[in-house]
């Protein structure tokens, strides 16, 4: 853990992967409030019970970009059962740990995909 | 890769020609301003030369100065020395301290602490650029108000207090006036005498002076306590043994900026002005916070629809732009700014929010990049915003 941010948040702030909409998603996800500085829209493409695409919009401070981002990254290709495991805490280690101080609000990535899945599923039945 | 600092109102540069006065209180006349020998003796005459130039510079006298470490204990003092002299007088005059919902949190926690001790305080709230409404104030006076503490200009937005009216109010129910014009000095023409202020809070670096030092006046006769006990320096106020390097710093500054003072403003008004409009031209939603007129000639506070403000200072920074926010985010209590809540703005307003603050060297060609530079950064991020969807 660190008070600064590491170099691959800062990259992945900088160079935001798979950042946009998807039109017609299957799962939609969306989480966070904007009174707190944080807001973070995830879209799924599901193929065959896989996340075949995912793209995010975030509001938010340079964690909450980065977040969202490297996210995307972890779960594009990833089956819903295996998506559904990912956790804040492996999103914050594969950026190399996040400052203390924004580790809860900022790291809601995990939370808006667990969103877009339940959105996914319920559009299925 | 530019750097471009607009950050002044955090901190500023060091004036070489403070520097230059300063360096030899480092180890050529190292005295204790308070020994009796010869060595002190320079030092002393040193602490007392800045003495009178910050006294020139307020129109106060020499011995209404006392110096500290900074602007917070300037409010310190001043707030917690007065609230104890006046502790005993419970039961006839003294009880009450007036501020308001935008003051530094030197002054609010300062207040709120005093709360915890028994006193009573009220928050005065203010407008949509930041001002207080002086028929407000002048209701919320009542025989147990003994000290008034409103900050001469505010840190964030910029908007410059009536400081003249609160002075003429003050002075007629007799009661002390506080200010804490840690932005303001060096800034805008101050008078404490024209203006009744009893206590006035300064920080040198902000005006381009060393940090770690400040003064507070006190109006001669203003009956106050030491917060801080020790061997009785500065008249028995503030004991510590004198930072006379930084005090002549403060000192030497106090003189520039007297002598810079219409020079500096105009320099910085005009930047300001160009600034200020050219984002609001260049960039949709994007608006000005604080008063359009009444604010500091350095200061520039907007705010940009569906953005968050540290990942704008994050990019800025990226382009070689230092700025500040007044967002949650980089704030370490994670609140939005609590002056721009108080103007009346929405939480997600206040995250969007950017100072850019001007200094002494600032450029024409730094203001021109900048507001170039902004557009790209904004519409950048909104693109990436779930809030933003036109």
């Amino acid at each position: 853990m660190t008070d600064l941010y590491t170099e691959k948040v800062m990259d992945h702030f900088r160079n935001p992967r798979n950042m946009g909409e998807i039109k017609n998603a299957d799962g939609f996800g969306k989480v966070g409030n904007p009174k707190c500085g944080d807001v973070m829209a995830i879209y799924i493409k599901v193929k065959d019970e896989r996340i075949i695409d995912i793209k995010f919009k975030t509001f938010g401070c340079t964690a909450a970009i980065a977040t969202s981002s490297i996210l995307t990254e972890i779960v594009k290709g990833k089956t819903i059962d295996e998506a559904l495991k990912i956790t804040r805490d492996d999103v914050a280690k594969e950026l190399g740990g996040l400052p203390a101080i924004k580790l809860h609000c900022s790291n809601l990535a995990a939370d808006a995909l667990k969103e877009a899945i339940k959105d996914y599923k319920k559009k299925k039945k | 890769m530019k750097n471009i600092y607009m950050d002044y109102a955090a901190t500023t540069p060091v004036d070489k020609e403070v520097l230059k006065d300063m360096l030899p209180y480092f180890d050529k006349i190292y005295g204790n301003a308070s020994s009796i020998h010869s060595f002190g003796i320079d030092s002393f005459n040193a602490v007392e030369e800045a003495r009178e130039r910050i006294g020139k510079l307020l129109n106060a006298s020499p011995e209404e100065i006392v110096f500290t470490s900074g602007g917070t204990e300037s409010d310190n003092l001043a707030i917690k020395g007065v609230a104890y002299q006046n502790k005993n007088k419970k039961k006839t005059k003294g009880y009450q301290i007036i501020t308001s919902d935008v003051e530094h949190p030197a002054v609010l926690e300062t207040c709120r602490y005093l709360e915890k001790d028994g006193f009573k305080v009220k928050y005065l709230p203010v407008d949509k650029y930041g001002l207080i409404n002086l028929d407000d104030f002048e209701r919320a006076i009542s025989k147990d108000t003994f000290l008034v503490t409103i900050m001469y200009a505010n840190n964030e937005i910029g908007t410059i207090e009536p400081m003249k009216e609160i002075g003429k109010i003050t002075n007629e129910n007799n009661i002390l006036f506080h200010t804490d014009a840690v932005q303001a000095i060096c800034k805008t023409p101050i008078d404490v005498v024209k203006m009744n202020i009893d206590l006035l809070s300064i920080s040198s670096h902000k005006i381009y002076g060393p940090k770690g030092c400040g003064a507070l006046y006190i109006r001669k006769g203003t009956k106050i306590q030491t917060i801080q006990h020790g061997g009785g320096h500065e008249y028995g106020l503030r004991s510590s043994t004198h930072n006379t390097p930084g005090i002549v710093g403060l000192g030497k500054a106090c003189e520039l900026g007297r002598e810079r003072l219409e020079k500096d403003s105009l320099h910085m008004k005009k930047l300001r002005d160009i600034l200020i409009k050219k984002i609001i031209n260049n960039i949709e939603e994007s608006y000005l916070n604080g008063h359009p007129e009444k604010r500091l000639v350095n200061n520039a506070h907007l705010r940009f629809t569906g953005i968050e403000g540290e990942s704008l200072n994050m990019m800025l920074d990226d382009k070689g732009i230092a700025a500040a926010t007044g967002s949650a985010c980089s704030s370490k209590k994670l609140q939005a700014s609590h002056v721009l809540l108080a103007i009346g703005l929405k939480p997600e307003e206040a995250h969007g929010s950017l100072r850019l603050s001007l200094g002494r060297w600032s450029t024409e060609e730094e203001v021109t990049y900048v507001s170039e530079v902004l557009p790209g950064i904004v519409e950048k991020l909104r693109k990436m915003s779930p809030l933003w969807n036109r």
